[in-house]
Order: C-alpha cells, then sequence, then structure tokens
C-alpha cells in the first residue's frame, strides 16, 4: 500500500496518476508543487484526479501524494465574515502569502487556528451527551451565538468540560471513554450533514421584496430557483436576498461569476445593516468566491463547501439561507470535468449525472429537528443562467424539477427597467397553501385573499392587453379601463422596486399587506365615483394618488399610508361631485 | 532538456501533431518545430503522458511531415515586457511587425495569466465620459469595466470603439489613457483603418498594438489576445498606466477555438463550440479591473459581431454572462441612417449603479437614465400598435410617449462621428426631451429632480 504515486497524463484540469492506493474522493498533492486535486475515478491502478489550481508546467513523472482524507471543511468559531475560495481557503490569506494575484500549491486553514474564542460550557462532569449535542457556546460576532457541536457519531458521559479562552484545537470537552472533543470538526463537503427528522416549511422566508414576499412566498427551508438571461438582475435579486432576507444566516456563494460583482459584495456587506437586528451584515454571513476565471474544479467545489457551512449552522438551530449565483456555472463546471474525462455526454454535452447532482444540492435544504433537538433550516436559493435565456436547457429543468418556487426573470421586462424584472404571469410558489396560515396569524386574516385579488387583477390585465394590441385601450368600455389602471398601479407601485433606493429596497410585511390594500382601495373608490358620475381622467389623475405612490420612497411610509389613502379616497369621492 | 530534438511525430492533424515516446514533457510547455526546409514553427503542449504527447501548432501544420524536427523548450509561453512595449507594433505571436528591433525585456511574464484575487480587487467607481450621450446617460462606462459591444457585419461598432478611445476622460482629472489593440482576424482594411485613425490621433505613439490579421494562422489568434492582456497587466500594474484594451473580433477568436476542439475530437457544447468556452472567455475577459494599492487599471471594449445578429448565439451569450453590460448595435437603427445606432434598450452597463450621482456625474442621473429608459422602451412598443390601430386611438400618455420615442432617436442618439458631449450637455438633453411628457407620467423622476430640473418648471 503505497500513499505516493506519479504522474502519468495531464489534459487541463485532469491528471492521471499511478502506482497510488487511492480511493473515491480522496485528496491528493499533486506533483512537487503540491497542487490539490481530488481523485474522481479509478481505472484498475490509475486514479483520474481533478486538480483545484492550474496544472500548466506540471510534468509526467512528477510524484502524486495521497493524504487518504476526503475533500473536507473546517466547521467551528471563525466561519462568519469569512471569505473563502472554493475549497475554503480565505481569501485574505491567499493574498498575505501570494500578493495580489491567486498563483498555486498554497494551503490554507479554512478557520484561524490561533485565534482564542471565550468558550461556555454547557455540559458538566457526569452528563450524557450524544451525537450532535451541544456542549458549550462561544460568541462569535455580536449577534451571533456559535454553538459548539459534538461530531456527529461522537456520544458518551461527559468527563470534564471546562470554559475559558481555547483556540479551536484545544480540548474543551473530554469524555469518559477519553476521547477529546475540540471546537472545531471537519465534515466531507460531499455528505450532507446528519438530522433527526424533517419537517414541512410552515414559515415565510421574509426578502422585504414585495414580489416574492407577497406574491410567491418562499418558506423557510424550501428551495427556490431564479433562472433569467443575462442582464435580467438575477444577480440583483440575489444579493438583495442576502442582505433583506430575515434568516440568521447567510451564505454566499459567487460560483463562477464575475470578480468586479464580489469585489462590490465585499465592499458593501460591512458598511450594510442588517434591517433585523440592527447589526453589520457582514457578521451574520459567509461568502465563498470562486470567480469565473479561477480554477474550474474548485468551482465545482464550491457548492458543496457552501452547503455544508450551511448545515453547520442549521444544526445549531439557526435559520440560514444560502444564495448560489449561479448553479449553471457549477453545472458548466461538471460538463467541463466530464468532457476531460471522455464520459457520454447527456444532453447539450452535460453529464447524464447533472439532474441527479442537481436535486442532491436542492434536497440539502429542509426545515429540520436537529440532532441537539432544535428547530433549524437551509433556504436554498439559486440562480440559473440559461444560456440565450432560454430555460428549457437541462439546467433549469433539472432545478424547475426539484424547486418549489420559480422566480422567473424576464429580459422584456427589465430592458423597460421593470425590476425586479420577475415576470408575474409566469412564475410560482407552491408553498402559499403552508404558509397562509402564517401569514393571517401574523399580518392580516384577509392576507391569502388580498393576494388572490391582487394577481388575479394581473391575469385580467394580461387578456386585456390582447385586446388593446388589436383596438387600442380607448376603445374599451371605462370599467376595463380602469382594470388596466388598476393593473399598472400595482405594476408600477407594488411589482417595481429599486433595489439601490436606501429606503425603498426594504418593504415590511406589513407594509406590503397595506400597500396592496391601498391599490384596492383606489379600485373601490374608483368604481364608486365612476358610477355617480366621475370621469376616469379625473378619478386617475387625482394629485392624492400620485402623493400615495411617491410616498414610498420615505422614511416612514407605512405610518403613513393609511392617511394618505384616506386623502386619495375622498379626493376621488370629490371628483364624482364635480360633475 | 532543451537541447533535444524529437523525430517522433506519429499522426498530424489540421492544427495538432502527436508524437510519442519523449522526456517528460509539461502541460502547457512552448515546442518548436523544425520543418525539413529549415523554418521554424511554434506550439504549445495540449495533452502530455508517458507515450503521447499532443501538440497545438500555432501557424498550421503546413510542411509538416514524420520528419520534422520537435524540440520542448522546457518553458510555458512567456511575453517579454518592458515600458519599450509602448508605441510597437507586433503580430499576433508577440514578435515585431513594424521593422523594429526586438523587445528588450525587462521580464518575462506567463500570458496565461494568474487571476486576481477577489479579496484584492479594489471597486471600480471612477465615471469615464464618452462624450456619446447613449453611453454616458444609459450605459455608463466606468474605470476597470469590461465592456463588450455587440455587433454584426456591416455596422459601425469599429468607429463607436475608436470614437471612444478618442474622446474617453476623467471628468476630474486629466491622466491619459494608453490603448492596447489586439486585432484577431480581422482583415488588412480594417486593421488599416484602426491603424490610421490612431495615427491621425497621435495615439499611436502611446498604444501597444498587437496585430493577427484574417490571413494569419486561426490557432496563432488564441495567443494573440493573452499577449495583449499580458501586455496591459504589465503597464496597469507595474507601470501605472490606465490602460484600454480594445479587441476585435471575438467572434474570430471563438471560431478559432472550435477549430481546436474539433481537431482534438473533443464532445462539442452548442453549434459546435467547446464546452469550456464560457471558462475560456472567462480568462480574458477577467483579466480587467483595478487592485488595491496600485494606481493602473484596464478597462476592456472587446468588440464581437453576433452571427445572424442573433444575441443568442453563444459568443454572445457567454460573453454577455461575463462582462460587465453590453452595448448593443442595431441594424434597425443604423438603416434609419443614424449615428451612433447603439439600441439602448438591450444595451446595460452593470457597474453604473455605484458610479453615478451627486459625487461623480450629477445627482439627478440614475432617475433621468431610469425615466427615458422606460419612456423610450414604451414609446417602442407603441409603435407596433399605431402600424394596427393608428395614431387616433392612442390615449393622451401614449400619444406623448411616441413622439418622445422618435426624439429619443432623431436628437438623443444621433450625434456625429466627433461630437463630445458633457454629461450635463447629456442631461440636460434628456430634460429638453422629456418636456414632451407631463409631469405626472414621469413616475421614475423624483419630485426634487422635477422641482430642480425640469425646464418648464425652471421658467415659472
Amino acid at each position: 500500500m503505497s500513499k505516493e504515486g506519479v504522474i502519468y497524463r495531464i489534459s487541463g484540469p485532469v491528471v492521471t496518476a499511478t502506482g497510488m492506493s487511492a480511493a473515491m474522493y480522496n485528496i491528493v498533492r499533486v506533483g512537487n508543487e503540491g497542487l490539490m486535486g481530488e481523485v474522481i475515478e479509478l481505472h484498475g491502478d490509475k486514479a483520474v484526479i481533478q486538480v483545484y489550481e492550474d496544472t500548466s508546467g506540471i510534468r509526467p513523472g512528477e510524484p502524486v501524494v495521497n493524504t487518504g482524507e476526503t475533500l473536507s471543511v473546517a466547521l467551528g468559531p471563525g466561519l462568519l465574515t469569512e471569505i473563502y475560495d472554493g475549497i475554503q481557503r480565505p481569501l485574505a490569506t491567499l493574498e498575505k502569502v501570494m500578493g495580489s494575484f491567486i498563483s498555486r500549491g498554497v494551503d490554507a486553514d479554512g478557520i484561524n487556528m490561533e485565534k482564542k474564542w471565550a468558550f461556555e460550557a454547557t455540559v458538566s462532569a457526569g452528563d450524557e451527551v450524544t451525537s450532535g449535542q451541544v456542549i458549550g457556546t462561544v460568541q462569535e460576532t455580536d449577534t451571533i451565538v456559535h454553538k459548539v457541536m459534538l461530531k456527529p457519531g461522537v456520544s458518551g458521559v461527559v468527563k470534564s468540560a471546562k470554559s475559558g479562552e481555547f483556540n479551536v484545537t484545544e480540548t474543551v470537552c473530554t469524555l469518559e471513554d477519553g476521547t477529546e472533543v475540540q471546537m472545531m470538526q471537519k465534515w466531507p463537503v460531499r455528505t450532507p450533514r446528519p438530522y433527526k427528522q424533517k419537517y414541512a416549511p410552515d414559515t415565510p422566508l421574509i426578502t422585504g421584496m414585495r414580489i416574492l414576499d407577497f406574491l410567491f412566498p418562499l418558506a423557510k427551508g424550501g428551495a427556490a430557483g431564479i433562472p433569467g438571461p443575462f442582464g435580467s438582475g438575477k444577480t440583483v435579486t440575489q444579493q438583495s436576498l442576502a442582505k433583506y432576507s430575515d434568516a440568521q444566516i447567510v451564505v454566499y456563494i459567487g460560483c463562477g461569476e464575475r470578480g468586479n460583482e464580489m469585489t462590490e459584495v465585499l465592499d458593501e456587506f460591512p458598511h450594510l445593516i442588517d434591517p433585523n437586528t440592527g447589526q453589520p451584515l457582514m457578521n451574520r454571513t459567509v461568502m465563498i468566491a470562486n470567480t469565473s476565471n479561477m480554477p474550474v474544479a474548485a468551482r465545482e467545489a464550491s457548492v458543496y463547501t457552501g452547503i455544508t457551512i450551511a448545515e453547520y449552522f442549521r444544526d445549531m438551530g439557526y435559520d440560514v439561507a444560502l444564495m448560489a449565483d449561479s448553479t449553471s456555472r457549477w453545472a458548466e463546471a461538471m460538463r467541463e470535468i466530464s468532457s476531460r474525462l471522455e464520459e457520454m455526454p447527456g444532453e447539450e454535452g452535460y453529464p447524464a449525472y447533472l439532474s441527479s447532482r442537481l436535486a442532491e444540492f436542492y434536497e440539502r435544504a429542509g426545515r429540520v429537528e436537529t440532532m441537539d433537538g432544535g428547530d433549524g433550516s437551509v433556504t436554498v436559493i439559486g440562480a440559473v443562467s440559461p444560456a440565450g435565456g432560454d430555460i428549457s436547457e437541462p439546467v433549469s429543468q433539472g432545478t424547475l424539477r426539484i424547486v418549489k418556487v420559480f422566480w422567473g426573470l424576464d429580459a422584456r421586462l427589465a430592458r423597460q427597467r421593470h425590476f425586479p424584472a420577475i415576470n408575474w404571469l409566469g412564475s410560482y410558489s407552491l408553498y402559499p397553501q403552508s404558509l397562509n396560515q402564517w401569514f393571517r396569524d401574523n399580518i392580516a386574516q384577509d392576507f391569502p385573499e388580498i393576494r388572490t385579488e391582487i394577481s388575479g387583477l394581473l391575469q385580467v390585465e394580461a387578456e386585456l392587453q390582447e385586446i388593446v394590441q388589436l383596438v387600442g385601450s380607448d376603445a374599451l368600455p371605462t370599467d376595463q379601463q380602469l382594470t388596466l389602471e388598476v393593473a399598472r398601479m400595482i405594476r408600477e407601485y407594488f411589482l417595481q422596486q429599486n433595489a439601490f433606493h436606501e429606503v425603498d429596497a426594504y418593504s415590511g410585511i406589513e407594509q406590503q399587506y397595506k400597500m396592496a390594500k391601498a391599490i384596492l382601495t383606489f379600485r373601490d373608490a374608483a368604481t364608486k365615483a365612476m358610477a355617480a358620475g366621475g370621469l376616469l381622467e379625473d378619478v386617475v389623475n387625482v394629485q392624492a394618488r400620485t402623493d400615495l405612490m411617491r410616498g414610498r420612497f420615505e422614511e416612514g411610509y407605512l405610518g403613513k399610508i393609511d392617511a394618505l389613502t384616506e386623502a386619495m379616497v375622498s379626493e376621488i369621492a370629490d371628483t364624482a361631485e364635480e360633475n | 532538456m532543451t537541447g533535444k530534438e524529437y523525430r517522433t511525430i506519429t499522426d498530424v492533424k489540421g492544427p495538432l501533431v502527436f508524437l510519442n515516446k519523449t522526456e517528460p514533457v509539461a502541460f502547457g510547455e512552448i515546442v518548436e518545430l523544425r520543418m525539413e526546409d529549415g523554418t521554424l514553427k511554434n506550439g504549445q503542449v495540449l495533452d502530455t503522458s508517458d507515450e503521447l504527447v499532443v501538440v497545438q501548432v500555432f501557424e498550421g501544420t503546413a510542411g509538416v511531415n514524420l520528419n520534422t524536427g520537435v524540440k520542448f523548450m522546457g518553458d510555458v509561453f512567456k511575453l517579454p515586457v518592458s515600458r519599450g512595449l509602448i508605441g510597437r507594433i507586433l503580430d499576433g505571436a508577440g514578435r515585431p511587425r513594424d521593422g523594429g528591433p526586438d523587445v528588450v525585456p525587462d521580464a518575462h511574464h506567463d500570458i496565461i495569466g494568474a487571476a486576481i484575487n477577489p479579496y484584492s480587487r479594489a471597486s471600480p467607481h471612477d465615471f469615464i465620459q464618452t462624450g456619446v450621450s447613449a453611453i454616458d446617460c444609459c450605459t455608463t462606462l466606468v474605470r476597470g469595466q469590461k465592456l463588450p459591444i455587440f455587433s454584426a457585419s456591416g455596422l459601425p461598432h469599429n468607429d463607436i470603439a475608436l470614437q471612444i478611445a478618442r474622446q474617453a476622460k476623467l471628468t476630474d482629472s486629466d491622466e491619459e489613457f494608453i490603448v492596447v489593440f489586439c486585432a484577431m482576424g480581422i482583415t488588412a482594411e480594417e486593421y488599416n483603418f484602426f491603424r490610421s485613425d490612431l495615427e491621425r490621433t497621435g495615439a499611436l505613439e502611446n498604444a501597444v498594438l498587437f496585430v493577427n490579421l484574417a490571413d494569419d494562422p486561426a490557432v496563432e489568434r488564441l495567443i494573440t489576445p493573452r499577449l495583449a492582456l499580458t501586455a496591459a497587466e504589465y503597464l496597469a500594474f507595474e507601470l501605472d498606466y490606465h490602460v484600454l484594451v480594445i479587441y476585435t473580433d471575438m467572434t474570430n477568436y471563438c471560431d478559432s477555438l472550435r477549430q481546436i476542439g474539433a481537431a482534438r475530437e473533443e464532445v462539442p457544447g452548442r453549434r459546435g463550440y467547446p464546452g469550456y468556452m464560457y471558462t475560456d472567455l472567462a480568462m480574458l475577459y477577467e483579466r480587467a479591473g483595478l487592485i488595491k494599492g496600485k494606481k493602473g487599471s484596464i478597462t476592456q471594449f472587446p468588440i464581437l459581431t453576433m452571427p445572424g445578429d442573433d444575441i443568442t448565439h453563444p459568443i454572445p451569450d457567454l460573453s454577455g454572462y461575463i462582462t460587465e453590460g453590453q452595448i448593443v448595435i442595431s441594424r434597425e437603427l443604423h438603416q434609419a441612417g443614424i449615428y451612433p445606432p447603439i439600441n439602448v434598450l438591450p444595451s446595460l452597463s452593470r457597474l453604473m449603479g455605484g458610479c453615478i450621482g451627486e459625487k461623480t456625474t450629477r445627482e439627478d442621473h440614475k432617475s433621468v437614465s431610469d425615466q427615458m429608459y422606460a419612456a423610450y422602451a414604451q414609446g417602442r412598443e407603441l409603435r407596433g400598435l399605431v402600424a394596427i390601430v393608428g395614431e387616433d386611438a392612442l390615449n393622451e400618455r401614449d400619444k406623448q410617449l411616441l413622439v418622445f420615442s422618435g426624439l429619443f432617436e432623431d436628437k438623443f442618439l444621433r450625434q456625429s462621428r466627433d461630437e463630445e458631449r458633457t454629461i450635463d450637455e447629456t442631461l440636460d438633453l434628456c430634460w429638453d426631451l422629456l418636456q414632451t411628457i407631463s409631469t405626472k407620467y414621469l413616475v421614475r423622476l423624483d419630485q426634487k429632480w422635477i422641482d430642480k430640473y425640469h425646464p418648464v418648471d425652471k421658467k415659472e
């Protein structure tokens, strides 16, 4: 059993080695520089390795060392606020070692091994502890308490547990059988972390984006797909979700995307305040940035690295939201490696296992009873970048088969500067049924009915628009013209939302409800006024309605809506009297 | 080991040479091939194992036979760099094309280029005024951005690129751009057009040209942009210049990529282009940007022609997913006699949000640009309706929008090839045109901007 082999062949990121007794998914060090790679195929004595770094200049005959480990992430205090590449190397550390450009052959610990944390033990000698149980806490950032858990599979009776200042590799707890427990644990990224059972989701993830929360809500523990052509606002939507959603922990994976965009996130997040806690957003965020020009195999791994970190925080009982931008780049990384392996391709050159890999990934979302008995969730939101904007391609289709929420971005809306450019006719959410009770209990009894009415109006508008295309809007009866006006109000006042406007970027769910109600109030008041002889043109052009609509850009709008609506109703009523 | 010359070629196929039984050859290593008549060709290792080595020959394999000598140079492809590059014209493989001597190198840089650590990047935020209203107002260019021009054959993309290169400046500093120009498979005529324009304006002395023309070897095109970007990186991050890289035509580059993929019998992706084209293009486009603590910058202007004017073709499609926006040239506007025929609706600048506003351009810029866009988009859509039902069937708002969309093209888009509008002139022009629409329909504009800038309100 030799651990060291030699390189036989190099073809881009795929290296074949011989003479090494490797197992599938073993991590190996390739060549004189010790580049990190992973065994992905075995043929007799030959092991096929995908290498996470550039392979130029490597020669056949150079050594390959098998570490015997599988690709794992280091989990423990120090994850939050960190920015990683696809294989959990902190980018700040890489900068210190290699400068502004990423060279290769550098290894870096996923979390700081030296830093001392104030560990507070929550178990004491004689306690029986089980797999995954919380044994102590660390205040990791101002808002987040990091719960130190036993690694799944470890259990016994506590011999000693001590509070105090420790780094992540020092023993904080000893069990009767001699097992020593440190704050850090390693977990293989391709294996989902265990939980007791999965629950049905019943709480919405509030994102502050009106079209999402109100029309197409996503549940905590659910999975959503956002497909859209380039320029339709996928990344802006993902970033808004990372900023404003009411998850306690956010894991943001920039998978094969633009470097400057990641920089924008890195620059912006430390200065942004979480509307739910008033603390800097960075305190609850873990970021993974593997840009499009970084090695393709590390891009393939980045998605697994991210979801494993998300599951780890879920196991502490937190609601975690994971954004992956973009899963298409991840799929392309699979395609690229698959084609180097000369595998038989499936649709559009993607490997035949594409859809099962997608399903496995999204299945790691969910609301669960944790090993510790708590309640935690991972919500996954994956952006999809379909070629040519055509969602009949394999990645979109593979995603849509699994996710229950589909937020379809539309290039035509983006071109009209209707943002978020989510198509309200084509998108869907399968969660309203399970979330309606929550909305009734927490916001308003008639919340689901208001939603139905708003989406119904949008449907009617779409039908009327077809007629308008043929005969012009003036040829419609006035009540239908009013319906068009109401629908326009829904679109321009409610659905459109400026992600870059300091006030408009976030609407609380209560405000959303009131805005929707105000639209219906307008419709009712207008119908009444017109029945009493008011003219459509006058009704539509009352100044109070413009005030109501423009008001959403001002601070404290929630408190003003009722008064603004009232003013609008009385001004509309006046139009009837004038005639 | 560089001394040995092998004569072990077994197969030659398209641009690829296969040979066996060599010493261990590095992946990506540079290769020299000696023909029987003594001429030399260069190549690079694409695949290497104990038994078989695959070499891609840049100059094509004409004249290669089983007796051709193959020498491995022991190193990957590097570009000699120095300040002496400025003002030079080089060929697609980096050799002098202007009759001058070889560049005396200060260093040799690997042309593949390492990825910039996202953590080390600085956010691009300096507004570049191009003097072209459609770009400055609607798809603002930012220093450190990669903003391609999506064009098609027969459209004046070269004029636009040159106009931008000529007029691009920062509003608050007089630092100039150095132009790195990279030609891939363009015609001699197009090349002369670029060169004479750069010569006429004196920009040539401050430019580096890498030229691979239509009759030069197609495979060489795969390294030409890498040479250009390596030179650009050296000028920007070691010599502190602000570099504007113009490369044309990306479509030819991608076709060369497809050619190599086919010769290697790879599984093709969409339309026969290789599955790794996204990554390959990203390795070029992502070499734009700024780095914390360094003065220079790289701004990229790739030009690509969309086959069949199809924006969903893999080349524009994959490019659009990597670049920070795009400027789309429209045949319809061109045929209507409008220059620059930029269709602002599918055009976009992703970095615009962070760079416009009070401190850099003007406080009302964002609102105005959104309003211009929205009104023009609606006006354009109404044209289809008018064709069916006639103008009389429109309501008052729609009539105004229709008039506006005509003025937008005629007054706002249209400008001459040497007309340079300041950002203030451009925005004032916008307000001027927006007068055609009643303020109550201008829902994208904050009331405070209407109060401050709307010409009618100002007069009162």
